[in-house]
C-alpha cells in the first residue's frame, strides 16, 4: 500500500507508468522499512531550521525549545501528577486539549488521502461541525446529559461529513478538483460563521446583541471533564474519543469491505474500477467520512471546551490546516496521526499560551510554530528528498561498517 | 460534434452565426438591467429594468434553441436576476442608494481587485506552465509585508516593491525547487508555502516592528491624478485618482495576454503545461520554462502583496494581512478559465462584490456577508460546471520527468 497520493503522480504515458510505479512502489517499501525514520529526520530538520531563523534573530534556540518544551507541559513526564495546581501538569493537560482536535483533524485529511483525494477543507469541515453544535448545544437546553451530548456531537459530525460530502458529491459526478471545491467550502464556512455569529446573525447570544459571540452551550450538552477543572478548561472525555478514532480509521481501512475499496481507489482508479469496484460511490463515502472526522472534531471542541465562539474566534482558528501537517508528517497512518497530533498540540500550546519564557516571547514562538509547520509539510512533499536522505543513509552505513572493519584490521 | 464539424469547413461563416455572442450580450444586459436603477444612471421607475432584463432573457432563450445550453441559461438567469435587483434597487431610498452606488465604489472596486489581478495572472503563469500554484497567498503576504518593510527602510516605495516581489520571487523558487526538481506534490508544496509565509511574515514583523504599526510616514506608492478627467462628473472621482498599481495592473493584463498568445514564449510556456513531453521532444526546456513561470508567478503575487500594504492600506502592515485574498485570486483564476482578460473579469467582479460588501456592511450585516461570500460561491459553482466548464491546463500539477 503506497502512502503517496496516486492521483497528483498519476503517469501520463505507459513509459512514465512504470517509472513512476516503481518511485511509488519503492517508496513504499522504503517507508514501510524505514518506519519511524523519515517522519523523525523531516521533524528534526524543520526544527532545525526553525533554530537557525531564532539565532539568526538574536535568540538563544535551545533554551527556546527548552521552555516551548515546558510550556507544552512536556517535562511533567518528569515528576509526573494529576494536580492542575502544578504547572506543567496543567501545561500537558491543555496540550492533551490541542492534540485531541488534532487527530481528529488530522484523520479527516489521511482518510482522503488514503483514497487518492486531498481534503484541503478539514478548516471547513471543522467550523461547521463547531457551528452545529453550538446551535444544537445552546438549544435544546432541557434535556438530559447523555442524550444531548450525543445529539451535539452526532449533528456536528453529520454536519462536517455533509460539508466534504458536497466536494465529494462535486468531484464524484462532475469530476470537479477537490482541492479547489474545499478551499472555496473553506471560505464559505467561514462567512458562514461570521453571519451566523455576527450581529444579528441567528445563532448571536440573547443576553448582549452588540457583541458579536454565540449564545453559550448549555450545562447538559457539555463534556465531562476528567482532568482540570471545566471552568479552567480542563481535558475532556472527548480525548478518549479521539483515541477510539484512531482505532476506529485503522479498523475502517485495514479490516472492513469499505476501506479495502477506499484504498484500492486511492493506488489506482482505473484498476479499481477494472475490478468492480464503484468508484465515484467510494469517493463520496471517503470524502463524506473524511469531513465527518473534522466535524466530530469542531463538535468535540465546542461542548468539550469552548462552550461559545465568536466572529473574532474564526480567523485565529488554523487547527483545519494543522491537521494537514497532521497526517503528512504521520504518513496517513493511525499511530503516525497520532504522534504528529502531539507534536503539534504541543507546539500549538507549548508556543502560545502555556509559553513563559524571556528566550523567546510567545508572539515569535507562535509564529516560529507555523515556520516549523510549513518546513514540516514543505520536506514531507518531497518524495525525492526523502528518498535521497534514505540513499545517503544506506550508503554511509557500509562506508561505517567498512571504516569499523579497517579499523579492526 | 457536428457543430465543430461544421465550424471547421467554414470558419469565418459559423463565428459569424455563433449564437455565442447573443449568450454573452443577454448576459451584459442582464447586468445592465440592474445597473440601470443605481447611481449614475438611476432610473425611478420599473419600467427600464423590466424592459432590459427581458431582452436579456429573449437573447438566453434564443441561444438556448441554438445549442449552448449553459450559456443560454446564464443569460436567461442574469436577465432575470437583473429584474429583479433593478425592481429592489427602485424600492430603496435614493439617499441609501447613493451612499453604496458612486463614483468611488468603481475606484473601491479597482482597489479591491487590483491585488486579486495581480495573484490571477500570476497564477495563471504557474498552472499555465503545469505547476500548481495554492501558494498564491503566501507569495502575496511576503510582498506585504517585505515590501512595506522596505518602503519603510529603502526610504521609496520604488524599493519597498523591489523588496516585496523579490522576496516573493526566492519563496517562488523554493517551491519551484520542491515542485520541479523534487517532484514534492504541489498541493502539500503550496500549501507549506502559505504556512512558511504566514510564520515568517508574522516572526518578523514582531520581531522587527514589535507587532506594532510601520512608523507612519512610509513612502507608499503614489495615486496617478489625472489632471483633465479628475475633475469630470462621474470619471472624475471613479478614475481620476486611481493607485499606480491599478493602472499597472490593466497594462499586466493586456501584456500578460500577448505574452501567454502572441509570442513564442507564451507558446513554450502552454506548451509545457497542456503536454510536457512533447515539448521536450521539439527542444523546450521544460524545467526551465516552468522556473521562469512559477519564480514569475511569486513576483507578480507579491507585487499584489505590496499593492495591499503600501498602496491600498497606506503603509501598514498587520499579521495574516492578505486574509484569503491569494485564494480569491486563485478562484478568480479558475472562474477566468485561465485566461487573462477572464482572469481579470473574474477579479473585478469579485473586487465589485467585496467593496459592496463593505459598503453594505452598515445597512445590513447579512448582505454584506452575502457579497463577501460571493466569489467562493460562484467559484464552486463554475468548478461544478453549472455555468460553462472550467478546463485547467492539461498537465496542470503533474510533476515532469526527463527521459
Amino acid at each position: 500500500m503506497s502512502e503517496i497520493d496516486p492521483e497528483t503522480s498519476a503517469p501520463e504515458s505507459p513509459e512514465e507508468a512504470a517509472q513512476s510505479g516503481t518511485l511509488a512502489a519503492s517508496i513504499a517499501l522504503k517507508q514501510r522499512a524505514g518506519g519511524l525514520v523519515v517522519p523523525v529526520l523531516t521533524a528534526l530538520l524543520a526544527f532545525m531550521i526553525g533554530g537557525l531563523v531564532v539565532l539568526a534573530t538574536g535568540h538563544n534556540p535551545l533554551l527556546a525549545y527548552r521552555d516551548i518544551f515546558n510550556g507544552a507541559g512536556l517535562n511533567w513526564v518528569f515528576h509526573p501528577t494529576t494536580s492542575v495546581v502544578n504547572t506543567s501538569a496543567y501545561n500537558l493537560s491543555q496540550t492533551l486539549l490541542q492534540t485531541t482536535t488534532l487527530i481528529l483533524c488530522g484523520l479527516a485529511v489521511a482518510f482522503a488521502f488514503r483514497c487518492g483525494m486531498f481534503n484541503i477543507g478539514g478548516q471547513g469541515q471543522y467550523f461547521v461541525g463547531l457551528y452545529v453544535a453550538n446551535w444544537l448545544g445552546v438549544s435544546f437546553a432541557g434535556m438530559s446529559p447523555l442524550p444531548h451530548i450525543l445529539l451535539a456531537v452526532g449533528g456536528a459530525t453529520l454536519a462536517g461529513a455533509l460539508w466534504a460530502g458536497i466536494a465529494g458529491f462535486l468531484k464524484a459526478t462532475v469530476g470537479a478538483h477537490e482541492v479547489i471545491s474545499t478551499i472555496m467550502l473553506n471560505w464559505i464556512a467561514i462567512w458562514l460563521g461570521e453571519w451566523l455569529f455576527g450581529d444579528g446573525g441567528p445563532l448571536q447570544n440573547t443576553a448582549n446583541k452588540t457583541v458579536p459571540i454565540s449564545g453559550d452551550v448549555a450545562d447538559s450538552a457539555k463534556l465531562p471533564v476528567f482532568w482540570g477543572e471545566k471552568e479552567l478548561q480542563g481535558l475532556h472525555v472527548g480525548f478518549f474519543v479521539a483515541i477510539a478514532a484512531l482505532v476506529v480509521f485503522w479498523a475502517i481501512l485495514n479490516r472492513t469491505t469499505l476501506g479495502y475499496e477506499v484504498r484500492a481507489v486511492g493506488f489506482n482508479p482505473e484498476a479499481a474500477a477494472y475490478g468492480g469496484i464503484n468508484v465515484p460511490k467510494n469517493l463520496m463515502r471517503a470524502m463524506a467520512i473524511s469531513g465527518a472526522f473534522a466535524g466530530l472534531a469542531g463538535g468535540l471542541d465546542m461542548l468539550g471546551y469552548l462552550y461559545h465562539f465568536g466572529v473574532s474566534d474564526i480567523p485565529a482558528n488554523s487547527v483545519g490546516f494543522l491537521g494537514i501537517a497532521v497526517a503528512l508528517l504521520g504518513r496517513n497512518t493511525a499511530v503516525g496521526t497520532g504522534l504528529g497530533a502531539l507534536l503539534f498540540g504541543a507546539l500549538l500550546f507549548g508556543t502560545t499560551h502555556g509559553l513563559s519564557s524571556n528566550v523567546i516571547a510567545p508572539e515569535l514562538a507562535g509564529n516560529l510554530t507555523y515556520i516549523i509547520q510549513g518546513l514540516i509539510v514543505l520536506f514531507v512533499g518531497a518524495d525525492v528528498l526523502i528518498l535521497y536522505i534514505w540513499n545517503t543513509r544506506r550508503k554511509l552505513k557500509p562506508r561505517a561498517r567498512a571504516r569499523a572493519t579497517e579499523a579492526a584490521a | 460534434m457536428s457543430e465543430w464539424a461544421g465550424r471547421l469547413d467554414n470558419p469565418l461563416s459559423a463565428r459569424l452565426r455563433d449564437p455565442g455572442f447573443t449568450g454573452y450580450a443577454g448576459l451584459v444586459l442582464g447586468v445592465f438591467a440592474a445597473f440601470l436603477a443605481i447611481p449614475p444612471i438611476e432610473a425611478r421607475t420599473t419600467t427600464w429594468p423590466i424592459v432590459v432584463g427581458i431582452v436579456a432573457v429573449a437573447l438566453g432563450i434564443w441561444t438556448v434553441t441554438r445549442g449552448r445550453q449553459r450559456l443560454g441559461w446564464g443569460a436567461v438567469v442574469s436577465g432575470l436576476l437583473g429584474i429583479g435587483l433593478g425592481i429592489l434597487a427602485t424600492r430603496s431610498g435614493t439617499s441609501n442608494l447613493e451612499a453604496v452606488f458612486n463614483a468611488s465604489l468603481v475606484a473601491q472596486t479597482f482597489a479591491f481587485s487590483t491585488p486579486l489581478v495581480f495573484g490571477a495572472i500570476a497564477g495563471m503563469f504557474s498552472e499555465r506552465s503545469g505547476v500548481v500554484n495554492i501558494g498564491l497567498e503566501g507569495m502575496m503576504l511576503m510582498g506585504a509585508f517585505w515590501g512595506v518593510y522596505g518602503a519603510d527602510k529603502g526610504g521609496s516605495w520604488v524599493v519597498g516593491l523591489i523588496v516585496g516581489m523579490a522576496t516573493g520571487g526566492v519563496l517562488a523558487l523554493v517551491y519551484a525547487y520542491f515542485a520541479i526538481h523534487l517532484r514534492a506534490d504541489q498541493i502539500v508544496g503550496g500549501t507549506a508555502v502559505n504556512f512558511l509565509a504566514l510564520g515568517i511574515t508574522g516572526y518578523f514583523f514582531f520581531q522587527l516592528y514589535h507587532g506594532q504599526y510601520v512608523r507612519t510616514g512610509v513612502s507608499t506608492i503614489p495615486n496617478v491624478n489625472i489632471p483633465f478627467v479628475k475633475d469630470w462628473k462621474f470619471l472624475g472621482p471613479a478614475v481620476g485618482g486611481l493607485n499606480l498599481m491599478i493602472w499597472l495592473s490593466f497594462v499586466l493584463v493586456i501584456v500578460s495576454y500577448v505574452v501567454l498568445f502572441k509570442t513564442p514564449i507564451g507558446l513554450r510556456i502552454r506548451a509545457c503545461g497542456e503536454h510536457p513531453r512533447a515539448a521536450d521532444t521539439v527542444g523546450i526546456n521544460v524545467y526551465l520554462v516552468r522556473y521562469g513561470a512559477v519564480v514569475l508567478s511569486g513576483l507578480l503575487a507579491a507585487a499584489g502583496g505590496v499593492y495591499l500594504s503600501d498602496g491600498f492600506a497606506g503603509g501598514t502592515f498587520n499579521d495574516n494581512m492578505t486574509e484569503g485574498r491569494g485564494f480569491i485570486a486563485l478562484a478568480a483564476m479558475i472562474f477566468g478559465n485561465w485566461r487573462p482578460a477572464g482572469a481579470f473579469g473574474a477579479a473585478v467582479l469579485f473586487g465589485l462584490s467585496s467593496a459592496v460588501a463593505l459598503r453594505l456592511q452598515v445597512y445590513s450585516a447579512s448582505a454584506s456577508t452575502l457579497f463577501n461570500v460571493l466569489p467562493y460561491v460562484l467559484t464552486l459553482i463554475a468548478v461544478a460546471g453549472v455555468i460553462g466548464r472550467t478546463v485547467a491546463p492539461a498537465a496542470d500539477g503533474k510533476p515532469y520527468v526527463r527521459q
